[in-house]
């Protein structure tokens, strides 16, 4: 099969937060760039965003870059590289700014400034008091900031590949990624779009737990490619439970929330968070409040007739705070739970929301694997030409534990960051290396394989068995046994994940190929997440377990590398040096 | 519960046809996407567009029991049986339920959806008051699911010349930003027979929109500041 090919100065894939801020970026400094989607941008999953951008703007009291930092330190439970962590605070207000001039509505003061509410885990003077950090428009930020990204992004006339997905990683002998392999959906043609720098902005994989806030698009498709060409995978033992999911929906209700004055309540209505996180309260961050619930839940304090989740009280907030800060929320309430917040709280449990690891990359956005082979075989030695940025990547900021708002400022920062390393390569680079001539040999194998097939099993049922395996063994406490069992579950899966059947062989917008296509990188996701998770003895941030109930620095100070061949692990140091500040040494974290 | 889709598929289909399909519901199947996602369990070769399942990502927009809607926030419970599901009226049917959207996304980009202030930023953000930051609430939240644009009989006949309500309210979301410098283009633009007049209020939009947002109202504000400035 011939297949097309196509040649661009650099490749985004993936057009939300992260995707369309570097796109903006690469296109407005005149390269010729193709940012691929699988849904159209604002379609995006950033667009379900809630609460808020965390910058330090000071607006609505003293705040400080330097307090930010520490949070997101403290919030990582000490495994977020210091000098990345630096950098992203840093540079929040300025981004923030920046999409306030591209039109950005975001709620202001009465003296016109931007407002900013509490969140979970910001705080004031080094975890003394909760601050106002959080920049958003009502609870609709991510929607907000999306579509700002997109209009900026149309204005500056970006080359949109709407509804394509990407399938493949193409590198050539030297390890030197080339671009990508990608599925046009509407007519089923596949081309390989050769480029000087590949940036992957392709989000999580929150797909990989049947409890989950994120869309159906979230399938890890970046992991997928990543690992099948060769790179490791960072920390995926790390995945966030938010603690406020519509209890049987798995719908988002924002910390916002909780930021505005709302609280959590178990079946005595009793104001539980006190006895957990006395200072902070509801506004500790989410693993600790996570776990807080799932320990009322466990112990029978739990709300509603089967016990099984909590109340997320705001009525006393008064219906005009709701229709003003928090409208958004009001509507998800009353069509998943059947409660309007101004009268009644809303039925909440934790629910798989954010994954803290990803592709390994540096604070410029750029890919860094071990003993690269055009490296100098240091442990962090940049692959040229690939770049991640956003949720894909791990940079990392988040270490153990995002804290809310750092993901919407972790995508405006590393997005610019990976196009601003993208300009400078391509300036220091000049030439273009050539496409192998296999560069879509193991895409076609798949598509062949899949169009091939015969008495294979379901796309839906297998990837069912993934979402349930995950979630009986790898949720918010975790034990050896079940994660041992887990690690043979999810081998035994990504097996039987070779041999799905699609029935659906029309070329024309084939969405069962797309889903079967999909399962490929739920499972790198999947099989990364659980063996990083039993082999991590110790408990930090969002990794509980049963059989070592606390942090170990001693011999766990240390990130996490999944490699897909031999479904083996290495480790590398955590970045304990900021770029100017003091390092902020490990110590108890209590909130 | 009993559905009739509308099914085609150019690769093999010679024209559309409706399928009816019975399917066990699980109790936690609580929207029409949900039930979807079961029919295509049974029957992988139906094609939809689904993303957030919530109600703000835009993608399951389609015609339900005659009606303009998001399948995800629409209540199995509040739906008449046989459930009818049809594609978007009036743009062409790629497959099944998916349409071409191009010319709606053609509308939306001609309305120049982006601020125009061509003062060098400040520092720091731009001021707003509270006051006129409410000015763009009820038009800034628009998902461009495009239920409005095809529930309007104008666009129908007029795609490739009439914006559409979608694509209006967005204009008019830029109108009416303090930031905005180019109102005065912005309504150059619009002053044609076409653009903007073959609104003829029949508010099919606002019946259709599932974020209860108002496009003729936003539409009426547009034909007001032009008869002001004609004066």
């Amino acid at each position: 099969m011939a297949v097309a090919r196509r040649s661009f100065d650099a490749v985004v894939v993936g057009a939300g937060g992260a995707g369309l801020r570097a796109a903006l970026q690469l296109s407005e400094a005149g390269l010729s760039v193709a940012v691929l989607s699988k849904v159209f941008p604002t379609r995006s999953h950033t667009v379900a965003a809630q609460g808020g951008i965390g910058a330090a703007l000071g607006n609505m009291g003293e705040d400080s870059w330097l307090w930010h930092m520490y949070d997101t330190v403290k919030g990582s439970d000490w495994l977020g590289d210091q000098d990345a962590i630096e950098f992203m605070v840093r540079e929040a207000p300025k981004l923030v700014y920046e999409l306030e001039h591209f039109g950005m509505p975001f709620d202001r003061n009465e003296n016109g400034t931007v407002y900013q509410r509490p969140f979970g885990g910001h705080s004031q003077n080094f975890g003394e008091r909760p601050v106002q950090r959080s920049c958003c428009a009502a609870d609709r930020t991510g929607h907000a900031m999306l579509h700002t990204l997109y209009q900026r992004n149309v204005r500056a006339r970006t080359q949109f590949f709407v509804e394509w997905m990407a399938l493949d990683l193409v590198r050539d002998a030297s390890g030197q990624v080339l671009g990508v392999t990608a599925l046009e959906m509407e007519t089923g043609e596949v081309m390989v779009l050769h480029a000087r720098a590949t940036l992957f902005a392709t989000g999580g994989a929150g797909r990989i737990f049947s409890s989950t806030t994120n869309a159906f698009i979230c399938t890890g498709d970046g992991l997928g490619m990543a690992a099948r060409a060769g790179f490791p995978l960072e920390d995926m033992e790390f995945w966030q439970f938010h603690p406020t999911g519509v209890a049987g929906a798995g719908v988002l209700i924002t910390e916002g929330v909780r930021g505005e004055g709302g609280y959590l309540l178990n079946k005595g209505g009793e104001r539980f968070m006190e006895r957990y996180a006395p200072n902070l309260k509801d506004l500790a961050s989410r693993d600790v409040v996570s776990r807080a619930m799932a320990t009322e839940i466990k112990e029978g304090r739990g709300a509603g007739p089967h016990g099984d989740y909590l109340l997320l009280k705001l009525d006393h907030l008064g219906p005009e705070v709701i229709d003003k800060r928090l409208p958004g929320i009001r509507e998800i309430a009353k069509k998943f739970a059947d409660v309007d917040p101004v009268k009644d709280p809303i039925p909440v449990v934790p629910t798989v929301h954010y994954m803290m690891g990803g592709i390994p990359t540096n604070y410029h956005g750029e890919v860094v694997v071990p003993g690269f082979s055009n490296g100098r075989g240091d442990a962090e030695a940049v692959v040229p030409g690939f770049y991640a940025a956003g949720e894909c990547a791990c940079a990392s900021v988040h270490g153990a534990n995002r804290l809310g708002t750092n993901s919407l400022t972790d995508l405006l920062v590393f997005g610019k960051a990976a196009a601003e390393s993208i300009i400078k390569f391509l300036k220091e680079n000049p030439g273009r290396k050539d496409l192998p001539k296999d560069a879509a040999e193991r895409t076609e194998a798949r598509l062949a394989r899949l169009d091939g097939q015969k008495n294979g099993e379901s796309v839906a049922e297998v990837g069912m068995e993934i979402r349930r395996t995950m979630q009986a063994h790898c949720g918010v406490f975790r034990f050896p046994d079940m994660l041992a069992k887990g690690v043979k579950k999810i081998r035994e899966i990504a097996d039987r994940v070779t041999r799905t059947q699609v029935k659906d062989k029309s070329r024309v917008f084939n969405t069962a190929r797309i889903e079967a296509l999909e399962l490929d990188n739920l499972i790198e996701a999947a099989r990364a997440s659980m063996v990083s998770a039993e082999a991590r003895r110790e408990s930090r941030g969002a990794h509980d377990r049963a059989d070592h109930h606390s942090r170990d620095d001693s011999n766990w100070l240390k990130h996490t590398l999944w490699y897909k061949d031999g479904d083996r692990l290495e480790y590398k140091p955590v970045h304990m040096k900021p770029l100017t500040a003091r390092p902020i040494e490990p110590k108890v974290r209590t909130y | 519960m009993r559905f009739r889709i509308f099914r085609y598929d150019p690769d093999k289909d010679e024209k559309p046809a409706m399928r009816d399909y019975d399917v066990a519901l699980d109790p936690h199947d609580r929207m029409l996407l949900d039930a979807l996602v079961r029919i295509k369990e049974q029957d992988d070769s139906l094609s939809l567009r689904r993303s957030c399942r919530e109600g703000v990502c835009g993608s399951d927009a389609m015609n339900i029991n005659g009606k303009n809607g998001l399948a995800c926030i629409t209540k199995l419970s509040d739906l008449k049986e046989p459930v009818e599901l049809r594609p978007l009226p009036g743009l062409p049917v790629i497959r099944d339920l998916i349409v071409d959207m191009t010319q709606f996304f053609k509308q939306y980009h001609s309305v120049k959806p982006y601020l125009i202030n061509e003062d060098p930023p400040p520092e720091k953000e731009r001021l707003q008051s509270p006051e006129e930051r409410e000015e763009l609430d009820g038009l800034y939240e628009c998902i461009l699911c495009a239920c409005c644009s095809t529930s309007c009989p104008s666009f129908w006949w007029n795609p490739d010349k009439f914006v559409g309500p979608a694509g209006l309210l967005q204009a008019y979301r830029f109108i009416a930003d303090s930031r905005d410098q180019a109102t005065p283009e912005r309504l150059d633009d619009l002053e044609d027979p076409y653009r903007l007049f073959r609104c003829h209020s029949i508010m099919n939009c606002v019946d259709a929109c599932p974020k209860n947002l108002n496009p003729t109202r936003a539409i009426g504000k547009i034909k007001e500041l032009m008869v002001r400035r004609s004066v």
